[in-house]
């Protein structure tokens, strides 16, 4: 009779809670709704977006190089692997090839790339989940890895080495010596994280029979990369479809069998050792040659060649002919560094201090006014004014490279003249199946540019992970999709 | 619990894309429009009205067999083609490792399409998407709102003639200045009692 009566007071009804966007756990600014009845999950309503930049509207206005940089933005945690999926891309669809150790290069860096996107994802799986040393581990050899490409191309994370047609520069020798010490080292290092957790009781209560998912409907809703392996799917987009050198090298793809959280933990785990196994075949096997295509129609010439970065008179000064200025702005607005001053109809003139010499007053300027005195950085604007000669009374040398440069900088601008057509290609990025829709309409602009980001799919993948289990089992089917929110959100 | 190594091979390749191209007309001969080729792609554009028929075929059957919806988008064709929009889905087999692509004309006066969520369970935030960056509707879609923008804004920014930059902010999207407002009544609040 009480109790009858005390379900009429207290109804018992599903409770709301709202997890993120600031949330540790989340790896980003993911927000999730759940509807949980006690400690069980009823209902999940994941929301994304919060990060939306619109890379595809800004990749629609800008030319295939200028694209580039833009892609680096989407994962930041393996920002190599989305720059190669974009250049494997647009090559396929300049109809170019890269040379050969360009290839070799760009599968290097691509498999450091995994290895470092795959330290960070077990190392704060690891910290979500509740191991803290793991972490530490991981960190210390992605620091090694983010200071391999810092050596390569100055960057650690939002890098921009590869370019359409091969690479930006050569590697040195020193990379190569101490990237080949990484990887006698790294399969000890592997051992390592594994007996801190792969037979660790909390480790396999908290993992084994999570988010399980069989391989039809992981198939059937889109997973991609390690996530849909660990269901015992063999799709590895590296062996289906070979881009750069992957058809050169011998590798094995980990699979797992039940499709839990443990099978894609362990998946992960063998592709790092694959991926070291991967990098030590390239390194050996690397081929001399250059690292550039020749293709002068479709790809940017090297920078030696241009003022003002490796031109004998490296100390070069831009200074403004009074004479010829007619104060209509143009530099002014185009100077990046702000280092051009001066009132409308008067010359203008350049702040010396400011100047980083990158020369965008002399290709802006259509009165020929802007000049270059070789040898005049950190004179005095009259010492300036007295050396400084018209542009077309400069030495030869300095004018071809002038010529040569704003040359360069039209081409960045509009871009090559690509053939018509539309493709879809897709590389296999750590998190998945990265894939670069381009519609072209002979511009050279993409006239859509279209980018199918794992992270985005997996996301979706979540509600269906979580639904049954627990509350404290939403971090570990965060924890094992792998997703980055930059890359969900575009 | 147990992970094993495979070993793929990398030289089997499934079936020529123009020959699925010609087993689709060969069901739909009413239905496909027009069949393009570009770098050893095919893209076949058929009629919107018996997409999921189509696509429901592609999946279904035993020697084509796509079982991946690898990407489903639209483009845009403004002032380019007579039909406005295209909704393109790439698809590939798992199986048999061929690639096609499928494309759906869809007028601009009426942007609806049927939605092939129950062929691809993975087409549900796709599609979410399309709505959001096309305002292409998808009918039978289990639960069509918008996805990266917020819900209250108005316009389909990957139309072609969306602006690339806005005004201003609050300008474009009047929420904004209730975030600041609400932000600003906060951070005024008393939080210590």
């Amino acid at each position: 009779m009480i109790q009858k009566e005390a379900e009429k007071i207290f109804e018992t009804r599903e409770l709301n809670v709202n997890m993120g966007p600031q949330h540790p756990a989340t790896h980003g600014v993911l927000r999730l709704v759940l509807d949980i009845d006690g400690e069980t999950i009823v209902k999940v309503t994941p929301y994304v977006g919060y990060l939306h930049r619109g890379i595809e509207k800004l990749g629609e206005s800008l030319s295939y190089f200028q694209a580039l940089p833009l892609t680096d933005r989407m994962d930041y945690v393996s920002a190599m692997s989305n720059n190669i999926g974009y250049v494997v891309a647009v090559e396929k669809l300049f109809g170019i090839e890269a040379p050969e150790r360009a290839k070799f290069i760009r599968t290097i860096v691509g498999e450091m790339s995994r290895i470092s996107n795959h330290l960070l994802w077990l190392a704060t799986h690891a910290l979500d989940i509740g191991a803290m040393t793991v972490f530490l581990y991981c960190f210390r050899e992605r620091e090694w890895l983010l200071d391999l490409f810092e050596m390569i191309c100055g960057a650690r994370l939002t890098v921009t080495y590869p370019r359409v047609g091969g690479v930006r520069n050569d590697v040195p020798q020193e990379f190569l010596e101490s990237l080949w010490k990484f990887t006698d080292e790294f399969p000890s290092r592997i051992l390592e994280y594994e007996t801190l957790i792969d037979q660790n009781r909390i480790w396999l209560q908290r993992t084994v029979g999570i988010g399980v998912i069989s391989a039809e409907e992981a198939v059937n809703m889109g997973m991609t990369g390690p996530t849909l392996r660990g269901s015992g799917v063999p799709y590895d987009i590296r062996k289906h479809k070979p881009y750069d050198a992957y058809d050169k090298v011998d590798f094995d793809v980990p699979i797992g069998t039940t499709g839990d959280t443990y099978d894609r933990y362990r998946c992960r785990m063998l592709e790092l050792r694959q991926s070291n196994n991967i990098i030590r075949q390239l390194i050996e096997k690397l081929p001399p040659g250059p690292v550039m295509a020749d293709e002068p129609k479709f790809t940017l010439q090297p920078k030696d060649k241009m003022m003002p970065i490796t031109h004998p008179t490296k100390e070069l000064a831009y200074f403004i002919l009074e004479k010829a200025c007619k104060g209509c702005g143009m530099c002014l607005r185009a100077c990046p560094a702000k280092a051009i001053t001066g009132e409308k109809k008067s010359p203008h003139k350049i702040n010396q201090a400011l100047c980083v010499n990158c020369a965008t007053c002399l290709v802006t300027c259509k009165f020929k006014s802007v000049t270059v005195v070789p040898g005049g950085k950190g004179l005095s604007d009259e010492k300036l004014a007295e050396l400084a000669v018209a542009p077309d009374q400069l030495p030869e040398d300095i004018k071809e490279a002038q010529q040569l440069l704003v040359k360069q900088f039209e081409f960045i601008k509009k871009g090559p003249k690509v053939p018509e057509g539309e493709l879809y290609v897709a590389t296999e990025v750590p998190k998945g199946e990265l894939g670069f829709y381009f519609v072209s309409d002979g511009s050279g602009k993409p006239f859509r540019m279209r980018l199918r980001a794992p992270s985005f799919i997996h996301a979706g993948c979540l509600p269906r992970l979580c639904i049954g289990h627990l509350v404290a089992d939403v971090i570990a089917a965060i924890g094992t999709i792998d997703i980055v929110l930059g890359e969900c959100d575009r | 619990m147990a992970v094993t190594e495979v070993r793929i091979s990398i030289h089997t390749t499934g079936l020529d894309p123009k020959d699925i191209a010609e087993k689709i007309k060969g069901q739909f001969p009413d239905q496909v429009i027009e069949v393009a080729e570009f770098r050893d792609q095919v893209s076949v554009i058929i009629k919107r009205d018996q997409v999921v028929a189509v696509l429901k075929y592609l999946h279904d059957d035993p020697v084509l067999s796509f079982d991946h919806l690898q990407d489903l988008t639209a483009v845009d064709y403004k002032g380019k083609k007579d039909i406005r929009f295209e909704v393109v889905y790439n698809l590939y087999s798992i199986r048999y490792r061929h690639h096609i692509r499928i494309r759906a004309q869809v007028p601009e006066n009426d942007t609806k399409i049927n939605s092939v969520v129950p062929v691809w369970v993975g087409a549900d935030w796709h599609e979410r998407e399309c709505f959001d960056m096309f305002g292409i509707e998808f009918t039978g879609h289990p639960d069509l709102r918008r996805i990266l923008m917020p819900e209250d804004w108005e316009g389909y920014p990957l139309r072609k003639d969306y602006p690339l930059k806005g005004p201003e902010l609050d300008k474009d999207w009047p929420s904004f200045t209730d975030v600041l407002k609400r932000s600003k009544e906060l951070r005024e609040f008393d939080w210590e009692g």
